[in-house]
């Protein structure tokens, strides 16, 4: 890593700014489950702030916001084969939601 | 350097571009993404098709597991803050950043195992229902991971850390990969403690 100290100075200043967002997220996340809401939107609701922290986490803590193609080449395959392993058992089973 | 070493490990390869170190932690944390997708997924079916499943707020300590959620998270700023003062040359500053880490790691592995004894002495076991079948795997291989980044955490800031005096580059790029696994696994835990206890 061949950044100069002023950059780095900088980077300390995002990575206080996005813990104080990460902190501030977790307290929304528990105070939304204290609505009750029902099934399907609290699931929605805790999932998009669940990934919003995370995608803090890997683009600022993990750098990813600035790393290079290859990386993001990996993730990406990574992603797509997530996204499979989620949907199989909805996929191979047309019974599987109990209402 | 002799002609069996690792090369680019301090300088990037010039085909990808990063380290080859970077791009190992980088396919292993792919790697970690299907273990932990697979143990997902499996909460998934398992909820799916059951009959009836219980609010997690119900059975499970929430105020508990948000105080390690903020304490994993500050354990994450601690860690790339460390990362960040090797990269200042402040060697001091990095050892009590890595210090803080660990000592975050350790009172979230504490709060779990005064929530798994609370569960143990009222008589709920993996093997009670499903629910807590789930909760037990997916918690229990999670500080699993943040066990074993304390104890690589631990090594690089005690033995470990003499890497510095020969080799701050290589040293530095060491705590970058121990980093990227630690904010891994504060990953994990972020969608661990809503879909669990929240949902």
């Amino acid at each position: 890593m061949t950044e100069s100290p002023e950059e780095i100075k900088k980077h300390v200043k995002i990575y206080i700014t996005v813990f104080a967002a990460l902190a501030f997220l977790t307290v929304v996340t528990v105070g939304v489950s204290y609505l009750k809401l029902p099934v399907v939107p609290a699931i929605v609701t805790a999932l998009l702030i669940a990934t919003l922290k995370a995608g803090l986490v890997a683009g600022f803590f993990m750098h990813l916001i600035s790393e290079k193609q290859v990386i993001f080449g990996i993730l990406v395959v990574t992603v797509f084969f997530f996204i499979v392993l989620m949907l199989l058992p909805a996929l191979s089973r047309s019974d599987l939601y109990v209402s | 350097m002799s002609d069996n070493a690792i090369r680019y490990i301090s300088k990037p390869h010039p085909v990808t571009g990063v380290t080859n170190s970077k791009l190992g932690i980088w396919c292993f944390l792919a790697s970690e993404v299907m273990f932990f997708g697979g143990l997902f997924s499996a909460y998934v079916l398992l909820r799916a098709s059951a009959p009836s499943w219980p609010r997690g707020s119900d059975l499970l300590n929430v105020p508990l597991a948000t105080l390690n959620t903020l304490v994993l998270i500050t354990s994450s700023v601690t860690m790339v803050m460390a990362w960040a003062s090797l990269a200042l040359k402040d060697f001091s500053k990095y050892k009590r950043y890595m210090a803080a880490t660990i000592l975050l790691a350790l009172v979230f592995l504490v709060v779990k195992s005064i929530e798994y004894a609370h569960k143990f002495e009222h008589h709920y076991f993996p093997a009670t229902n499903t629910f807590y079948a789930i909760y037990f795997t997916l918690t229990g291989l999670h500080g699993l991971h943040v066990l074993g980044g304390v104890v690589v955490n631990t090594y690089f800031l005690f033995p470990g850390s003499a890497l510095w005096k020969n080799d701050p580059e290589q040293f530095q790029g060491r705590i970058e990969c121990a980093g990227l696994y630690w904010h891994f696994v504060d990953l994990v835990w972020i969608f661990l403690f809503p879909v669990l206890y929240l949902l």
